[in-house]
């Protein structure tokens, strides 16, 4: 059919809409434009912008076959406690199927504080796993094969120390560096952004961060030396096209800085991954996985002028929206969680963590974390969403909802660089400030019934307060102090204060890159207190400055 | 004129996730109060400490890691300790329906979990601030 036929036909059915929405109003709140035709991407080149899977622009995938040769990483974000019992937790995961561990450390872990730190009272063992020392990551590893698992650690201020430990904990193994395989988050412009555990200010911070891409380009060349998140700040309130806006530009920084220390882009992209929120709303989540891989694409090659196709391929981890989740009839969590999960494999995503249904209330139990894993294999086995490679291309919506993202999402870049950069960004607050004003308004159309959430303020009940949730009892906190003061008992005191020396030592010279030396400290059992404790002598501590 | 409510919203302890108490924060402060955003990361004391230099009538605190048995008490008797007897402590965050009896115990005012619209917040602060 002629654009021409479609036009006239287009006209034909606005004005029997115009006659039907006069006797039946629709609802109110809905997108503006209720249909999609061939009209709405007639200037979409397919070849340019579309094409195909594994190939550039990557809009369809950045594999060839995509789920037809191997599913997703299905990955659960699990820790809480102790190393022992969280240990217990990845052994249980490994059985039940789960295909690569994610690792979730407590507060005191991830803002560099030991256990006994005054501080850290009341957070121990809390939100994940205490880790104070290579001796808890013996424990948290034990009986499970370093050269086989995929782990992703959730650590990013101190994530050159946790990438010591693990690095040192499979050595003790018998793997040697270049078999790891896994990722650290190691994203610290989202931390000062979204998620809040940065430790140093950004000019140290990103230091640490290209020390890591060199230092496993060259010894740990199979790890993910970063994921740049969109997740957290997804759930600090943004947008689909801010998510995606703030966290390329947050990787247009990183691969900035690594250029300025001296690294070839083609050396250190393709080891860059991305973590993605999977929200509610289906088809405009699916639109922004493929926007998102588009935009990329294009960094990579016109700005950067990479050459490697990997680094071209945004390789994404996703999760889906905590935010999401209600503490009311937390059941229908499932269906919730069922669906995002359904928007991020037709998104195309590498490796998937499903949220538990209890979420909004406390850590998952047990048997909740089971049904968020069965519901990747059902969508993953039962669906046939997996069947077919990105099977929502050609979708009029949806290709016209991929551009708008895209487009959106340009806007923000090109604001975000006449700021002079994410980083610049952040320090003046522009980007929290639209974090902000996107979450508020989430907030006040909830309120305002212009969205309904069912369950809170649509289809209440009166419930009672649910039960068996999972809780972390106080004495955790006061076990892992006592692990800690025997550990630092029965090491060799002297060694440790050698390696802290040199480690501070290193911190002060610039040009050095300080991996080898948090291993060697790592290694005398010095704790992530004190090795992070040494940085902050030389670094100073981030303060953040809050425009409400 | 009637002096406006003053109210200090607080992250007590480790814990990011402020997406919360920033729009509760912003929220009061549509409603007409005066807030103060204490930011991420402060002590129990430093908390004490800004709502007298402050001289708030109300402390609004947000935790999601789990701390809330901890830390809200200590808050609560800190305030006291300075003096402030008239002082509005409430929390939020995600807090299992089980601990709300001890922190209620403890001082806390009231405690508003996932789902609450800021208008409630709004409406038991008016009813309850001295």
């Amino acid at each position: 059919m002629s654009n021409e036929k479609i036009q006239a036909g287009l006209e034909k059915y606005n004005a029997s809409v115009e006659k039907a929405i006069s006797r039946f109003p629709e609802r109110p709140h809905l997108p503006e434009q209720r249909l999609y035709t061939p009209l709405d991407i007639k200037d979409t080149d397919y070849a340019d912008e579309i094409g195909f899977p594994g190939m550039y622009p990557y809009t369809r995938g950045v594999q060839p076959t995509m789920y037809r040769g191997r599913f997703w990483t299905m990955r659960m974000y699990a820790g809480f406690s102790t190393a022992a019992e969280s240990n217990k937790r990845y052994r249980y995961l490994i059985e039940s199927g789960a295909t690569g561990l994610s690792c979730a450390f407590d507060l005191p872990t991830q803002i560099g504080y030991d256990s006994d730190d005054a501080i850290s009272e009341g957070e121990v063992g809390k939100v994940g796993v205490a880790i104070d020392s290579l001796a808890d990551m013996e424990v948290l590893f034990d009986k499970i094969d370093l050269g086989k698992v995929s782990t992703s650690m959730t650590i990013n201020a101190p994530a050159s120390v946790l990438l010591a430990m693990y690095i040192a904990v499979a050595e003790k193994q018998g793997v040697p560096a270049d078999q790891l395989k896994g990722t650290i988050q190691n994203d610290i412009l989202k931390e000062y952004a979204a998620r809040g555990t940065y430790i140093f200010p950004p000019r140290p911070s990103m230091r640490l961060i290209t020390n890591i891409f060199e230092y496993c380009s060259k010894n740990v060349p199979k790890w993910n030396t970063i994921s740049i998140s969109g997740y957290h700040i997804r759930e600090a309130g943004s947008t689909a096209s801010q998510e995606i806006a703030f966290t390329i530009a947050d990787g247009i920084a990183y691969c900035e800085a690594a250029i300025k220390a001296g690294l070839h882009i083609d050396d250190f992209a393709g080891r860059l991954s991305f973590f993605w929120n999977a929200h509610n709303n289906v088809l405009e989540e699916v639109a922004k996985f493929r926007a998102s891989r588009r935009v990329w694409a294009k960094v990579m090659k016109e700005r950067f002028h990479a050459e490697k196709p990997k680094s071209m391929m945004l390789r994404v981890h996703t999760q889906t929206a905590g935010s999401m989740l209600t503490a009311q009839q937390p059941n229908n969590n499932i269906v919730r969680v069922a669906l995002q999960t359904a928007a991020a494999v037709m998104g195309g995503t590498q490796s998937l963590h499903t949220n538990s249904r209890d979420e909004a209330l406390a850590l998952p139990t047990e048997e909740s974390v089971m049904i968020a894993l069965r519901t990747q294999q059902i969508v993953a086995y039962e669906s046939g969403l997996a069947d077919v490679i990105d099977p929502l291309a050609g979708s009029y919506y949806v290709e016209a909802l991929t551009n708008k993202i895209e487009k959106e999402a340009w806007e923000y870049i090109n604001k975000i660089d006449e700021i002079g950069g994410a980083v610049a960004a952040i320090e003046k607050g522009y980007i929290q400030k639209e974090i902000q004003d996107s979450a508020y308004k989430w907030q006040m159309d909830v309120e305002s019934g212009a969205k309904t959430i069912v369950g809170v303020n649509k289809f209440q009940v009166e419930e009672e307060p649910p039960k068996g949730l999972l809780k972390v009892d106080a004495s955790v906190g006061v076990a892992q102090c006592e692990r800690l003061h025997a550990m630092k008992a029965k090491r060799d005191n002297d060694a440790v204060k050698a390696a802290l020396a040199d480690l501070k030592a290193a911190c002060q010279d610039e040009n050095e890159n300080l991996m080898p030396h948090i291993l060697k400290a790592v290694h005398t059992y010095a704790t992530l207190g004190e090795i992070c404790g040494v940085m902050r002598e030389v670094f100073g501590e981030y303060e953040a400055h809050v425009n409400l | 004129m009637e002096k406006r409510i003053r109210v200090l919203v607080a992250k007590p302890g480790l814990d990011g996730h402020d997406r919360g108490a920033k729009v509760v924060a912003r929220a009061l402060r549509d409603a007409g109060f005066e807030v103060i955003y204490t930011g991420l990361r402060q002590t129990p004391e430093q908390i004490a400490e800004a709502a007298l230099q402050e001289d708030v009538n109300v402390v609004a605190m947000s935790i999601l890691s789990g701390a809330h048995p901890h830390l809200f008490p200590k808050v609560v008797n800190l305030v006291r300790e300075k003096g402030m007897d008239d002082v509005l402590i409430i929390g939020g965050g995600v807090i299992p329906e089980t601990d709300i009896p001890a922190l209620k115990e403890a001082g806390v005012a009231e405690v508003f979990t996932p789902g609450t619209p800021t208008s409630a917040i709004v409406d038991f602060i008016k009813a309850n601030v001295k």
